[in-house]
Parts: C-alpha cells; structure tokens; sequence
C-alpha cells in the first residue's frame, strides 16, 4: 500500500520506487526487536548453511558408547538415545525447518497471490469462484488441513513443505484480493486502462507493487506459522523422515525418554522457539516500519 | 437481525458444498486399500468382496459421493473401518472431550490475555507494556507441543502434582478431571492469550484516545471507572468477535495436545485414523471441524452486530 504512491506510475509505464526509501529503513532500524530478530535469524542461516562443517559429529552415525549422554564439553547439548550428538542434529535439523518455512510460503505465494490478483481486479464470477474456494479450505484448520494432506501425500519433507504451502496458500489469496479491492478504482489504475493497456500489464506494473508490502509482512509471519506447522507435522510423523535430523521429529523422539535424558526435550524445542520468534519480530519490525501511521 | 441470519446461513451452502467435496476427494485419494488392512493376513478374495460391497468401494466416485453426503444429511457418517462402530457414535463420544478442553483453555486464554492487554495499553510504553508484549509473542511462537512436554517433565515427572497423560470423564470425577485437563488447557490456552493480549492492547489504545474516553477523564471520574466501564467495554468488541474465531483455532490447536496428553479427543482421532487409513472418521471429523468454523463465523457475525448498534441497520 505504501510502496509507490499513485504518482510515482507514470504515463510511459515506468514505476518508480519511492525516492524516500531511508524512513523504512530507520525505523525498521530503530526497532530493537525486529533488528535482534534479524540477526539472531541471520546467525541460525549460517548455521544450517555451515552444518557440514561446523557441526562437530556426524548427525546419523550412533554411538552406543554414549547413549544419553547428559551435555558435556564433549556433547554441548548431550547425546539421544542412539548416542548421536545432539548438537550436530540440531545444526542439521535447522535445514529442514528453515527450508521448510522458505519453500512452503514460497509455494503458498505463488499460488495465492496470482489467484487474489486476478479475483480482486476482474471481480465478477472468477471472483466469486475463487473466494468461494479459498472460504472453504479456510474453514479447516490449518493443521488439520496439512494434516490430512501430508497423509495423503506420504510422510516427507517435500509432501510436508506442499501440504502446508497449499494450506497456507488461502491467507495470500484473501490478503491480495482485498489489497486489490481497496486500490482498483485508484486513478491511476483506471488511466493505464483508458490508455488502452493490457490488464495482465497493469496487474504486473501497477496493481502488484502496490499490494506488496502488506504481502511482505504476511510472509515473514506465514513463515513462522510454517516452521511451526513443519515441527508439528515431523512431530507427529509426517515430516522428516528418521534418521535425518529435523527439530520436530527430535522432540517426538524426546518425548519417550522424558524421565531419562531430559536435555533431548530442550534444545530442539529452544531452537523452534527462537526461530518462530525472531520471524514474528522481523514480522512486526516490518510491518511497523512499512505502516504510513506511524 | 433474522434475515441477516437467514441471508447468512444460506451464504455459507456453496462453501459447504466445496468442503464436503473436497473432505470427500481427499480421502478418496488417500494411499492404500483400506479393504487390505481389513481383511486380515489371509485376504480371501470372498471376504474382500463382501467388504468392497459393504462398503460401497465398488460404485463409481461420484456416485459414493452423492451416496455418503445423502447419509450425511441423515446424520449418518459410515461406519469406522477399524472399530466397526458408526462414525456419529465416535463422533459424538470424542466432541464433548475436546469441547471441554477448549473451553478452559479459552477461558485461561481469557483470564491472560484480556488483563495483561489492558494493562499493557494503560501503560504504554513502560516495562510492563513491554513484558507484556514479550510474553505474548512468547505465547505465539513457542510450540504446543514442546510447551506440553516441559510442563509433563516439570508438573508431572518432577512434581508429581498432576497426571503426565490420560482423561477422566467429569461425571465419573470432575476433581479428577479438571487434574488431567489443566496442563493441556494451559498449554492451548497460552497461545491464544498473546493473540487476545496483542489485539486487547490494540484495541484499547485506539479506544483510549477516543474522544468520550477524553471527556470521561475530563469530567473528573476515576481512572479506573474511565477504563473498565468506558474504555474496555467498547474495546470488548472486536475481542468478542476474535475470541470466537479463536474457538474455532483450538479445535485444530487440539490435534497436538491431545496427542501429546493421550486425551481421547478428535484431535487424537483424526491422527490416528489418518495413520490407520480410517476413510469414514477423517471424513466426520474434517467435516465436523468445518461446519464448527463455519458456525462459529456466523456467531462472530452476529455478536458483532449484537454490540455494535451501528452495524444493525445497515
């Protein structure tokens, strides 16, 4: 809504990015929780991108030296109940989580957002279809609905990062199309259609940047509903598949040996815990900075 | 307000004709024969028959499409592959468990989340305010699940105050009950309290800069009567309608914390019929869980315009 102002669309269809880019930028930056956020999110990337190397152990090779080992200078975090080093598995398992939430709201956006694009600026019967649709996927839970397609499609991360994205792909479609709505009768939009230009070129130049920042913000949250919906399906045994490591499927694990290697309960959980949490302070920071209001 | 009810319930057909259609697609294409698992080790082709017929598996899709929804207008939902028991029976011995839970955890959420926003609102800006906010992204982020196990290890392994798992029907015990419930109401209710505590907070700012909430302080009243009897019952209003939605959240929120408590609820059931390749009860359920949300739209719809005069006429 704030990322081009109506006169920044000019005649020859060249849209300019706001010259006042630097106000997002600080108060985005004066925002202490989004900033710590983002760091603490930027420090668990490298991680999983440095695993190979950083992680001290191999993440599936047992030890039946050191089954549930408490944590030591040795195993920071301790062993589980194969003795495989719980650091390392946690380094490894931030792989399959942060994929997770990058490709499953990837694949809920490019779906969604095309399908709130075209209803909200055609409108009319393709609008009453699509909504229709998106009403009823939004009338089941999101966990029942990647629930009950994560078992139709297998237990996988792959069918895991499809059944969320599908199940997330509803709150982009609704988000666009009434994004779309509020802004179809702007001046702008109606002088690209009297000078005669093609509406999938105003739909791409004109309506989307218009639309995005909201969209944005929805990303970074969707993303850590998607971690969260990825640690629940490996949780439950529709995720990740043993043995590789993914920080749901540790706790699912952990849950046996409660009373005997209470350290396997914690440092997966901690790490969802962080993870989501820093998406939903990046998710605030940029909302807040990209809101006109304040 | 019964024509808009009227006009509403008819609004929401189509979409439940697209629900049943798509509950009853997707377990159509489920992997695996369920008539395999049934018919046990032996699979005699006779008895396969039999259950394919009994079953109606042998029609063509659409046609057990309009055969189930027909029984289902009829309030019947087939019977479970696995137990043999009709699905309505099941369904209606596991809705009054999950229902239970996700009202104490409604209300814990409650009792969190609206004092905690209130408070955060009256004192913008200062520590309290910013606690606040940081237990409620908390409540947010952290995982049912994960939440569920720490307080098991704690309340349960180490304490040994509470139950680890298990339910007690509240007509054989309710003291007992209400021990088994506690830990998994706390848990799905900790997260809805950040939402409720993030939008009470936000609906008392705006209410707080109103101006009859200007006069009412103006006017010389207490603080306290300016914000419970002036602030907070307008700011009420969009919580009223969110706590509703919200309801319809926990039932999903269910699925995990059931699991993780063992509570023979719907969440547990649709898990483990979707492990068993149970068609019938991930149909109900899914289903049953829809109609609920639906419902539960129509309710915040109305209580809107309940408390909110100026919605009536228009």
């Amino acid at each position: 809504m704030t990322a081009v102002a109506p006169t920044a669309a000019r005649p020859d269809g060249i849209t300019r990015a706001p010259a006042a880019r630097s106000p997002f930028v600080r108060k985005f930056l004066a925002n202490k929780g989004a900033v710590v956020g983002t760091v603490v999110l930027l420090v668990f990337v490298l991680a999983a991108l440095l695993a190979p190397w950083v992680a001290p152990f191999d993440p599936l090779k047992a030890n039946f030296l050191a089954v549930r080992k408490a944590p030591s200078l040795v195993h920071w975090l301790g062993t589980d109940e194969l003795g495989r080093d719980l650091f390392s598995r946690l380094l490894w398992g931030a792989r399959s989580s942060l994929l997770a939430g990058g490709v499953s709201v990837a694949i809920a956006m490019v779906i969604g957002v095309p399908l709130g694009l075209v209803a909200g600026y055609f409108g009319g019967k393709l609008d009453a279809v699509i909504s229709r649709v998106m009403e009823a996927l939004l009338a089941c839970p999101f966990l029942v609905l990647a629930i009950a397609l994560g078992a139709f499609l297998g237990p996988s991360l792959t069918n895991a990062m499809i059944a969320i994205g599908l199940s997330a792909m509803p709150i982009f479609s609704r988000l666009t199309r009434g994004q779309v709505l509020a802004i179809r009768h702007e001046e702008y939009l109606e002088g690209a259609r009297a000078i005669g230009l093609p509406d999938r070129w105003i739909i791409l130049r004109y309506v989307l940047p218009n639309v995005l920042s909201p969209l944005v913000v929805q990303a970074a949250l969707t993303i850590a509903s998607a971690i969260l919906a990825e640690a629940s399906l490996s949780f439950l045994g529709l995720g990740q598949q043993p043995p590789s490591p993914s920080w749901g499927s540790m706790l699912n694990t952990a849950k046996n040996f409660m009373e005997q290697a209470p350290w396997m309960s914690i440092a997966p959980g901690v790490a969802i815990y962080l993870t989501v949490l820093c998406f939903n302070l990046l998710g605030d920071g940029l909302r807040d900075a990209l809101d006109p209001k304040n | 307000m019964l024509t808009f009810i009227f006009r509403r319930l008819f609004s929401a057909i189509p979409t439940l004709i697209l629900v049943s259609l798509f509950v009853f697609t997707l377990q159509k294409l489920l992997p695996g024969d369920p008539v395999l698992a049934l018919a046990g080790e032996e699979r005699d082709p006779a008895v396969m028959q039999y259950l394919r017929d009994k079953y109606r598996l042998n029609d063509p899709v659409p046609l057990q499409y309009i055969h189930w929804v027909g029984n289902v207008l009829h309030g019947d939902f087939g019977t479970s592959l696995r137990t043999e028991q009709p699905v309505t029976t099941l369904l209606a011995s596991k809705l009054p468990v999950t229902l239970e839970l996700a009202v104490l955890a409604l209300l814990i959420a409650l009792l969190i989340g609206v004092p905690t926003g209130v408070v955060a609102a009256v004192r913008k800006g200062t520590a309290v305010d910013y606690g606040a906010n940081v237990f409620a992204l908390s409540g947010i982020s952290i995982p049912h699940f994960w939440l569920g196990i720490l307080l098991i290890m704690i309340f349960a392994v180490k304490l040994q105050w509470l139950p680890a798992s298990g339910f007690v029907p509240p007509e054989e015990n309710l003291g007992q009950n209400l021990k088994t419930l506690i830990l998994p109401a706390f848990v799905l209710g900790a997260g809805l309290s950040g939402v409720l505590m993030r939008h009470t907070r936000s609906a008392m700012l705006e209410v707080l800069r109103a101006d009859y909430v200007r006069t009412a302080r103006a006017k010389g009243l207490f603080t306290r009567t300016v914000i419970l009897k002036h602030a907070l019952r307008n700011a009420l209003m969009p919580i009223i309608t969110l706590t509703t939605l919200l309801f319809g959240e926990l039932l999903g929120g269910a699925v995990l914390t059931e699991q993780v408590f063992s509570i023979p609820g719907f969440g547990k059931m649709i898990v483990d019929a979707v492990f068993n390749r149970d068609y019938a009860v991930v149909q109900g359920v899914v289903l049953c869980v829809a109609v609920g949300f639906l419902l539960l739209n129509l309710l915040a719809d109305v209580l809107y315009r309940m408390v909110n005069p100026r919605l009536r006429t228009a």
